[in-house]
């Protein structure tokens, strides 16, 4: 455990504040320079690493077969994906670097200690664009922190940033909370790292209203975004939406922080969702999940108390991967929603009319099998098949928030930039600054990758500068 | 199909029971699967959604307990979740043993005071052993201090009712797991995985995670290998001076340059290495990733199969001296605990390990196509 004593002993060249993917990436590289680097890092060493301990892969660039990947996934289709899910809320000269940088990331992080295995099972149209890590994303920080750790880096835990200390356009020193005691830490350059806000609740009730008590928080709880705060008192220029976070449908009855990807949930399309008063609101059938989790997030968030359920017949139980918790069963609708806590005839009634708008077609649950609804709204226009075959299960859904978009603006440098012009010496990297680049939206495993480039730019231009 | 959902477990919710709690964190690990590459069992749990007391015999019998899955998982305590699978799936073995074992409750004694049977018994048979040694002698060498027929009138029954009492064993595991008629290219691939110890490899991780923790190492799966392949030698060693005894005629002493000590030697030295390596890495291996309650019968076991590589090696030394008649007496006390304790002891875990090879080739053959 290093101590008060130990930090506050010496002018560190380079401090990292975060140690998730990109602080640990901007450690390795600082360090590999033969500078004196320190990586503070909020949360205890059980959690460690913030929302990248519950990331699983990482999307990379590549001409032909490498590492995991196959065939080829080239610079236009990357960022054609990209374009796509941002809606051109996106920097492209930032995207672009992020995109070619991410080819050499792959070797890099191998050679760091990173493991990488074939797609998971489920997974399959992935193989081609993501490099998934052996283990997950918390192996992948384990392997980082021994690197850093054979490379000299000192390593706080539980040490919260609170304050960092700026003298015109120059960073000298943070003031951090270390289990309790105030330490100041001086340094010469500093990477912020430190990830979004959004396990805090409160900043989150500002923008969604009371409702977002209710949210649930998908990732760490350590990621409060106080030194992204205390940067925009300083007035260091943002980018993204300072209101908007990704929040994706999970299971209700997940954990507040950290039920990570266990508390996903696929059997929207097969079912038909309601409210808490018994009604539908809308067509569940869109298209296929991977593309809709993401609007029924807000979805949820938008119904009374922010939940709804999810309910199927037994035609569909075996269609979708296992949810981590079991379904509430019941052999009639008036059991099932007593069950539910739901108004018992309005159920009933939902689903009766639901059932007589369903149309005979051809079920088919792996493609857009056009078996709608008539006559009824929302209609469902997939999928659409009468839940009439007992027992009835039913899952109770909530929104989860994945991270949040506000960030610090950056250059292709990773340099942050204050009221005065640039800083002389803060760079930013990770989720603190991945608003620039997904400024909407959300693309699998482009987190990792913007948090590798640009950790490894922050950290590489930090040392240049205390050289 | 529908889907018996009867069986999911609430992921909250800790059970005391060993199946119980395995099928708890194997359903956490099936919606996860961020594991899969480390070993057989990811890629197995991944074929079911809900899982049967059987199917939780099979998964911690094919876990080798290289303890990837812990230090990368993201639900370990503090988490709610409190995932660890490297120890749930051991009890559930352990249990699944204790169980299985014929006739039933040996096990369960050897496994919570291990250490305490296995000396009680290796000095009781080498007291046995001084005792008939004591009776006037009729052969050259070791058949000097113990004739031939005596050793084979203790050794024949010692060997075959163990290895019956398995056998009864494994005919239940199999009923257990849902096993049927194997081919032989499940044969091809469980022995495979059984030389190699594919399973304690990490796949690309390239080790486990044991005396280091979080780092990875093969200093474990190389160890265990020496004592496998050690006790492989030992074991053709023997048989092969039986068959020069019955087929050829040729009787013990054999010289150096010859089949039982060709084998034998190399394999003593690398049983008492291996288990020596085993015991001093499993000093600095966390106990909590372990069998909870079985550490005394899990160690008494290397030491036993050491002992018996080491004895048999000192006994080659110290040939032609005055040492012979008790090191021999202590020798084949060890060797006779050994095999009177094997349905009983660790040394069960290779043929269940086996066994649940044999099955995870035999239901990816069949459920991949």
């Amino acid at each position: 455990m290093t101590d008060a004593k130990t930090l506050s002993a010496e002018t560190w060249d380079v401090v990292v504040v975060g140690g998730g993917n990109a602080g640990l990436c901007a450690a390795i590289e600082a360090a590999e320079t033969g500078a004196r680097v320190v990586i503070l890092e909020g949360a205890p060493k059980v959690y460690r690493g913030g929302n990248s301990r519950h990331t699983r892969n990482f999307r990379c660039m590549h001409h032909g077969p490498l590492g995991p990947l196959i065939d080829t996934y080239d610079e236009e289709e990357f960022w054609q994906d990209l374009l796509r899910v941002t809606k051109g809320e996106t920097d492209e000269s930032l995207a672009r670097h992020v995109i070619r940088q991410s080819a050499e990331c792959l070797p890099w992080m191998e050679a760091h200690g990173v493991r990488f295995q074939k797609s998971l099972s489920g997974t399959l149209s992935l193989d081609r664009t993501n490099a998934f890590f052996l283990g997950g994303g918390k192996a992948l920080v384990n392997a980082y922190y021994l690197t850093a750790q054979d490379l000299g880096v000192t390593v706080a835990y539980e040490a919260t940033v609170k304050h960092v200390g700026i003298d015109a356009a120059k960073a000298t020193h943070l003031e951090v909370d270390l289990a309790g005691e105030t330490v100041t830490v001086k340094g010469r350059a500093f990477v912020l790292a430190s990830g979004g806000f959004q396990s805090d609740l409160d900043w989150l009730a500002r923008a969604w209203g009371p409702a977002a008590k209710n949210f649930l928080i998908r990732g760490t709880p350590y990621n409060r975004g106080l030194v992204l705060k205390d940067m925009l008192d300083h007035g260091a220029e943002t980018v993204g939406d300072p209101t908007q976070c990704h929040a994706v449908a999970i299971d209700g009855r997940a954990p507040k922080y950290d039920g990570g990807i266990v508390t996903r949930l696929d059997c929207v399309p097969f079912s038909i969702v309601v409210n808490k008063d018994g009604d539908r609101f809308y067509d569940e059938g869109e298209d296929v999940w991977p593309k809709r989790y993401a609007i029924w997030g807000r979805l949820v968030a938008a119904q009374p108390d922010q939940v709804a359920y999810s309910i199927i017949d037994s035609r569909s139980i075996d269609l979708f991967m296992p949810s981590v918790y079991p379904p509430v069963t019941a052999d009639t609708i008036p059991g099932l929603a007593q069950q539910l806590g739901l108004p018992g005839p309005k159920l009933q009634q939902t689903i009766e009319a639901f059932n007589a708008a369903c149309r005979p077609g051809t079920f088919h649950p792996q493609e857009l099998d056009g078996v709608a609804t008539e006559g009824i709204t929302p209609p469902k226009t997939n999928w659409a098949r009468p839940i009439a075959e007992p027992p009835f299960y039913a899952y109770e859904l909530r929104p989860g928030v994945t991270f949040t978009y506000l960030g610090l603006k950056v250059d292709l440098k990773a340099r942050t930039t204050g009221p005065q012009g640039q800083y002389d010496n803060i760079w930013s990297a990770g989720e603190m600054m991945a608003g620039s680049i997904l400024g909407q939206g959300y693309l699998a495993g482009f987190g990792m990758t913007i948090g590798t480039v640009f950790g490894r730019i922050a950290g590489q231009e930090a040392a240049a500068h205390v050289a | 199909m529908s889907l018996d959902v009867s069986l999911q477990t609430d992921p909250g919710v800790l059970s005391d029971d060993p199946v119980m709690e395995a099928r708890r964190q194997i359903e956490i690990c099936n919606a996860c699967r961020y594991c899969e590459g480390y070993c057989s069992v990811f890629p197995a749990i991944t074929r079911e959604k809900v899982f049967a007391d059987g199917d939780i015999t099979q998964l911690a019998n094919l876990c080798h307990n290289c303890r990837g899955c812990y230090y990368a998982c993201q639900y370990t305590a503090p988490h709610e979740f409190d995932l660890n699978l490297p120890r749930a799936l051991a009890s559930a073995r352990a249990e699944s043993w204790e169980r299985l074992a014929w006739p039933g409750g040996i096990a369960k004694v050897f496994q919570a005071r291990g250490e305490a049977v296995a000396a009680a018994l290796v000095a009781g048979f080498a007291v046995m052993f001084a005792l008939i040694a004591a009776l006037p002698g009729e052969g050259e060498g070791f058949y000097a201090w113990l004739s031939h027929g005596a050793m084979v009138a203790i050794f024949t029954p010692a060997f075959l009712l163990p290895l019956a009492a398995i056998g009864v064993s494994l005919r239940a595991y199999w009923r257990e797991v849902g096993g049927t008629r194997l081919t032989l290219a499940d044969w091809r691939e469980a022995l495979d995985a059984a030389g190699r110890m594919k399973n304690l490899s990490g796949g690309q991780a390239g080790g486990c995670n044991y005396e280091k923790g979080e780092r990875y190492s093969l200093a474990r799966r190389h160890a265990h290998q020496a004592v496998f392949w050690g006790f492989l030698l030992c074991f053709a060693s023997t048989s092969a001076g039986t068959v020069l005894h019955y087929v050829f005629d040729a009787k013990a002493p054999y010289g150096f340059f010859s089949l039982p000590k060709l084998l034998g030697v190399p394999g003593g030295i690398l049983l008492t290495v291996g288990c020596a390596g085993l015991l001093m890495l499993r000093k600095q291996a966390d106990p909590e990733l372990g069998t909870p309650g079985r550490a005394s019968g899990e160690r008494a076991f290397v030491w036993l199969l050491g002992f018996v590589g080491l004895s048999g090696l000192v006994l080659y030394a110290v040939r032609g001296t005055g040492l012979t008649g008790p090191l021999l007496a202590l020798h084949l006390g060890a060797v006779l605990t050994f095999f009177l304790l094997a349905p009983y002891s660790k040394m069960a875990h290779g043929f269940y390990r086996l066994a649940a090879l044999l099955r995870e080739a035999q239901d990816k053959r069949v459920r991949n196509g």
